[in-house]
């Protein structure tokens, strides 16, 4: 049988907000998800993660959409379907980066136990005006020691290897990762073909 | 490897495109195919879906209709082997009929429409349909080069259960004579142009009310993923 051929991609453009990130932004419309991966009465270990995402000019992208997608503390992927009212762990959240004066996207999540012998991570998928097909990547914590086998991060070559990493900050309050993405320069990302 | 279906998309930097050169990555995506055979996007329940969220003419409503040539939008969102896919999330956005999106910092000057948001959402049912109606997109002028226009589209943002098969994309109206000039549109490699483009279906007009337009979707995971 002859293959139908996919669908091609586009940006997601500069004026997502009202219909993706619409409670965020103050729009009159809902969301389907937003900073929070857990519940919020939910009693676990929650941490926050945050960040911003460059261009490759160094200067913070006021326009992006960053998705994360994760497994929860004993490192399973969400089963049954996500609804309206969220429960302990939805696992799925979304952001633009408009919203906060410096453009910083904040999850506040959980840390995610290890998946399948890989050490615990976040998946991410970003979007922005001027990119015209999203981009994956991962967060890893600077704190795990199972970093060392993970077989993704084995693949990275050592240099850029601490791009996926983020750090852990001395906030007293809560735990909180420090996660910027760079789309070029030095320390650009370490980007993901998840189809090959 | 089968690159096909990588060859129907943009690459990242487009130079006709300005805001690519600064925002697309330099060095080569790390191949992770092998590694992510566990991870499915969540489901979404009924739930998420409200009463009119797949009907842009009425869910924006305040004091009235909203103004322009309504339209009825409906396709199939299926993997490469035409097999339906169930369940998937179809969000979508768009200007109003005079081409003015409602969003914040947008500066065309423009009418806002009082009763359009131009934003909906819907599941995809057993057979992988989604439909929805709306008011058909004005084009809009974009500060990429000298009188730029974008081509009358609507956004789809697509969330299948592979990880793989997140989708964001625009659809296109047969016929515009801005494809030509459209860089974002020219992005796409000129083979795959057409599955951009919305067929019109006589046949699915809804007589005295709304014209319509048949949109499809293909969506495909993994390379990796046996089938054969």
């Amino acid at each position: 049988m002859e293959k139908l051929r996919n669908t091609p991609s586009q940006t997601v453009g500069p004026f997502f907000a009202y219909g993706l990130t619409a409670v965020q932004y103050g729009y009159d419309y809902t969301s389907i998800a937003d900073d929070m991966l857990i519940g919020r009465d939910t009693d676990i270990n929650r941490i926050l993660i945050t960040g911003c995402v460059y261009d490759g000019q160094g200067k913070v992208v006021p326009d992006a959409m960053v998705e994360f997608y994760q497994a929860d503390w004993s490192g399973k992927y969400r089963s049954v379907p996500l609804e309206k009212d969220r429960d302990k762990f939805s696992g799925f959240g979304r952001l633009g980066t408009g919203t906060q004066p410096d453009s910083r996207f904040t999850f506040t999540t959980v840390k995610p136990g290890t998946i399948g012998g890989q050490a615990p991570h976040i998946n991410v998928i970003l979007f922005m005006r001027g990119s015209l097909l999203h981009v994956y990547t991962r967060i890893y914590f600077d704190d795990e020691s199972t970093n060392e086998k993970d077989s993704l991060l084995n693949l990275v070559p050592e240099t850029r290897r601490h791009t996926l990493i983020a750090k852990r900050s001395t906030r007293t309050d809560i735990t909180e990762y420090r996660f910027d993405i760079h789309m070029q320069g030095e320390n650009e990302t370490v980007f993901l073909d998840v189809k090959n | 490897m089968d690159k096909r279906d990588y060859d129907v998309h943009p690459p990242y930097l487009y130079e006709g495109y300005k805001s690519t050169i600064y925002r697309s990555p330099t060095q080569s995506l790390i191949p992770v195919a092998s590694m992510l055979k566990d991870v499915t996007m969540p489901a979404f329940g009924e739930s998420v879906i409200r009463k009119w969220d797949n009907d842009l003419t009425k869910n924006g409503r305040r004091n009235g209709e909203p103004i322009g040539e309504r339209i009825k939008m409906s396709g199939r969102v299926t993997d490469e082997y035409n097999r339906p896919l169930r369940n998937v999330l179809v969000e979508v956005w768009q200007a109003n009929s005079a081409g003015r999106y409602i969003h914040k910092a947008e500066i065309h000057d423009a009418p806002i429409d009082p009763n359009f948001l131009g934003a909906g959402r819907m599941l995809t049912d057993e057979e992988g349909r989604y439909t929805f109606y709306t008011i058909k997109p004005g084009a809009y002028p974009w500060g990429n080069h000298y009188n730029a226009w974008r081509p009358n589209h609507i956004h789809f943002s697509v969330i299948g259960r592979q990880f793989e098969h997140r989708l964001v994309t625009q659809m296109y109206f047969p016929g515009d004579p801005l494809f030509e000039f459209d860089p974002i549109f020219q992005s796409v490699p000129k083979h795959a142009r057409e599955l951009l483009i919305a067929k019109f279906k006589m046949d699915w007009t809804e007589p005295e009310f709304a014209l319509a337009y048949e949109f499809n979707i293909v969506l495909s995971g993994s390379n990796k993923t046996p089938f054969e």
